[in-house]
């Protein structure tokens, strides 16, 4: 696997062949514009994050997905309702293209009471269980468990849904990353973990790469080691990442045995938006791999290809920008939460609260 | 003397011990090449280098476990857990083994460890970058918890931690990093562990705090003894475990009153134990029920900012306790 699938670390992937033609998938035209206005719409709604972040009006943490939106754009357009889905704290995207509300999202940035967890969470922590997104965690590994365990229940219930669990590259090196990954190959050989383990390699956790991290640098092949399959896609290809969504997302569908796939991304924006010094990679590096921005490429093909012309990709984005500048407008004017919202739903099954101040 | 805050403070200290011990070492995510994410292990790898100051990958587990395998082995280890909230995978390490390695071995082990670990709430950490985490530890014999509040005395208790021949676990409040400066002594000094800290004499009550909530302590204590002639005591324990009941005793046998105050949530938090050290060996002179601040019991500092705000004890809510405390 490792010599057919090798990252350059330039930016320029090779993955299998299968995906690199764009596959099974018929993906028609329409559908392509549909899925890059969806790209847009992350890109925007993350660079009026960044903006509210810098008025001061997003506090505390704030982690982006800019780079890295062809990923989460081509494995979400295979969700089917009843699937899970489960990240960690880079989840923006991930709730929005399940369609949550975009307002609610920016709300819970800005810590309103319209916010999607009512402002207890912001932005690392977003819920929206019946949109199919089973959380944004903090705890960076944490959630792997839990997709395997979800996995199973769906499983056990009969049904045909699946987990689609994303993970970076950092979290590969935590303890319950390995536990998760050992039990779902194991649970699988029973057909008892439709988990797909989706892998956003983007290169870097935090300021630690991953050839300072681990000495088998190759992601996907760790899961040898599980006996789970896997394969690596160029994440900044949406073709590339739609093809390989559909066809494994029905692969794990109808098997119950766990699958991954390694997309090889990159985070152009800062880890956190706080961050500003970059001493970790060189400017370089990140020009470079802007060349084969996701959203670049797609535009490239749609023009290519006639599908659009240069004005159709202004107009998209010009109406996007307005749209989010409501978005942010309805945070901005929103309410704060009222204040016995802190003590709400700390137990389930009762509505007495047993604490005090 | 020159003056800093807290987080130059700790960062001055660890470069003295590693100049003067060459078993001292530095691990942890980030804490190199970024110099750590507060910046206190900043300029550590540029004068040590990469084998005594490891970037390591995300591992908590790995990081304590690590820490104790060197420790045995003639090294002394300064791991950081980025924030306390990531310390839980790491527990199991600490609590059943570092800290009980001593004593399973004859003696024959130790483990010169210390564990620096930022805790407390931000603006913005909600769930995941806020949790004040002491007494999930501070019922560890064999383990020593320290949470040093001030510039100097971090410095010193710092170089102490590392000296010391049991595991050290350093809590460090975020929100006192560079909340102040003060004069920090160049040469080479120590503070010792398990020795509290009188800040202000006074006669009316005794208040027992420490990280963010003792400079509000103490802000609070300044403004009643102007406004109302009400003398506050303000201890710090400095180490929470072992802790220093002498001193907080002595403290309460002269005031007859004793408030505690502390960030976390108040059910099974640390204050429980010092109010029932006081309540049963100064019994004799209580003149007022002991009194207990903390954060309320819900699972988090909640995102929003008044959530926030509400969840730790502010500087009305203690003026309120203080007030009523000294008037019973
Ligand atoms: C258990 C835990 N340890 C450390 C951290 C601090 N931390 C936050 S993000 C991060 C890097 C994660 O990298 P990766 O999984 O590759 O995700 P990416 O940021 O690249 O999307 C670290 C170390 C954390 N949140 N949780
Ligand atoms: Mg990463």
């Amino acid at each position: 696997m490792s010599a057919e699938s090798e990252n350059k670390g330039d930016g320029g992937v090779e993955t299998r062949e299968e995906s690199r033609n764009g596959g099974a998938v018929a993906t028609n035209g329409e559908h392509l514009v549909d899925l890059y206005k969806k790209m847009i719409l992350v890109r925007t709604f993350e660079e009026a994050c960044q903006r509210g972040f810098r008025q001061g009006k997003i506090g505390g943490y704030l982690h982006v997905y800019i780079g890295q939106e062809a990923v989460a754009t081509g494995f979400l357009d295979a969700y089917k309702e009843g699937d899970a889905v489960i990240t960690a704290y880079r989840d923006h995207p991930h709730a929005l293209l399940l369609g949550s509300d975009p307002k609610n999202v920016m709300a819970e940035l800005y810590g309103k009471g319209t916010g999607i967890v009512k402002g207890k969470g912001g932005s690392m922590h977003l819920f929206d269980v019946k949109k199919g997104l089973y959380g944004g965690y903090g705890i960076v590994g944490g959630h792997i468990p839990l997709g395997v365990g979800f996995a199973y229940a769906m499983r056990y219930q009969e049904t045909d849904h699946i987990c689609q669990l994303y993970l970076g590259d950092g979290a590969m090196s935590n303890g319950a990353f390995h536990e998760a990954a050992n039990i779902s190959g194991l649970w699988g050989k029973d057909g008892m973990n439709p988990c797909l383990f989706i892998i956003e390699n983007n290169q870097y956790g935090m300021g630690t790469s991953v050839e300072r991290t681990t000495a088998m640098t190759d992601l996907a092949a760790k899961f040898d080691a599980y006996g789970i399959e896997h394969e690596k896609v160029d994440g900044m290809d949406l073709e590339a990442v739609l093809e390989a969504a559909h066809r494994t997302t029905e692969q794990v569908r109808e098997t119950g045995k766990p699958y991954v796939v390694e997309a090889l991304t990159y985070r152009t924006a800062p880890h956190g938006a706080g961050d500003f010094f970059e001493k970790y990679r060189t400017k370089d590096e990140v020009k470079k791999w802007r060349e084969r921005d996701p959203i670049g490429l797609l535009e490239h093909k749609l023009l290519e290809r006639d599908e659009l012309d240069e004005d159709k990709l202004e107009e998209i984005k010009s109406e996007m920008k307005e749209t989010i500048q409501e978005v942010s407008k309805f945070a901005d004017e929103s309410e704060e939460p009222a204040m016995e919202e802190l003590y709400s739903d700390v137990y389930s099954g009762s509505d007495e609260y047993m604490g005090e101040e | 003397m020159t003056t800093k805050n807290l987080l130059q403070a700790i960062g001055e200290g660890l470069a003295e011990e590693m100049r003067s011990d060459e078993t001292v070492m530095v691990l942890g995510e980030d804490v190199g090449r970024a110099g750590g994410v507060f910046r206190v292990t900043q300029g550590l790898m540029d004068e040590f280098g990469p084998f005594r100051v490891m970037d390591t990958p995300l591992a908590e587990s790995l990081i304590a476990g690590a820490a104790i395998g060197l420790s045995v082995n003639g090294m002394r280890p300064v791991a950081e857990i980025q924030f306390a909230d990531f310390i839980p995978p790491a527990f199991d390490q600490i609590v059943n083994e570092a800290a009980r390695f001593h004593y399973r071995s004859n003696g024959a082990w130790s483990c010169p460890m210390t564990i620096r670990v930022p805790y407390g709430a931000v603006p913005g950490g909600a769930l995941y970058h806020s949790q004040s985490v002491e007494a999930w530890f501070c019922n560890t014999p064999g383990l020593k918890v320290v949470a040093p509040t001030f510039p100097a005395d971090a410095k010193g208790m710092i170089k102490s931690a590392i000296r010391d021949p049991n595991p050290v676990l350093f809590l460090e409040h975020k929100r006192t990093y560079r909340l102040i400066k003060e004069d920090v002594p160049e040469e080479d000094y120590s503070v010792p562990l398990g020795k509290a800290r009188v800040h202000r004499g006074g006669t009316d009550l005794t208040v027992v705090s420490y990280g963010l909530m003792l400079h509000t302590a103490l802000e609070v204590a300044r403004k009643i003894s102007n406004e109302y002639d009400i003398e506050v005591e303000v201890v710090e324990p400095r180490t929470l475990y072992p802790l220093d009941k002498e001193t907080i005793l002595d403290s309460v046998k002269k005031t007859g009153k004793l408030l505690v105050i502390s960030e976390a949530n108040l059910t099974g938090s640390f204050s429980g134990e010092i109010a029932a050290i006081v309540a049963r060996e100064a019994f004799e002179w209580l003149d007022g029920p002991v009194m207990r601040l903390g954060a309320p019991d819900v699972p988090a500092a909640a995102f929003a900012k008044p959530m926030l705000d509400f969840f730790v004890p502010s500087a009305e809510k203690i003026e309120a306790a203080m007030l009523e405390l000294a008037r019973y």
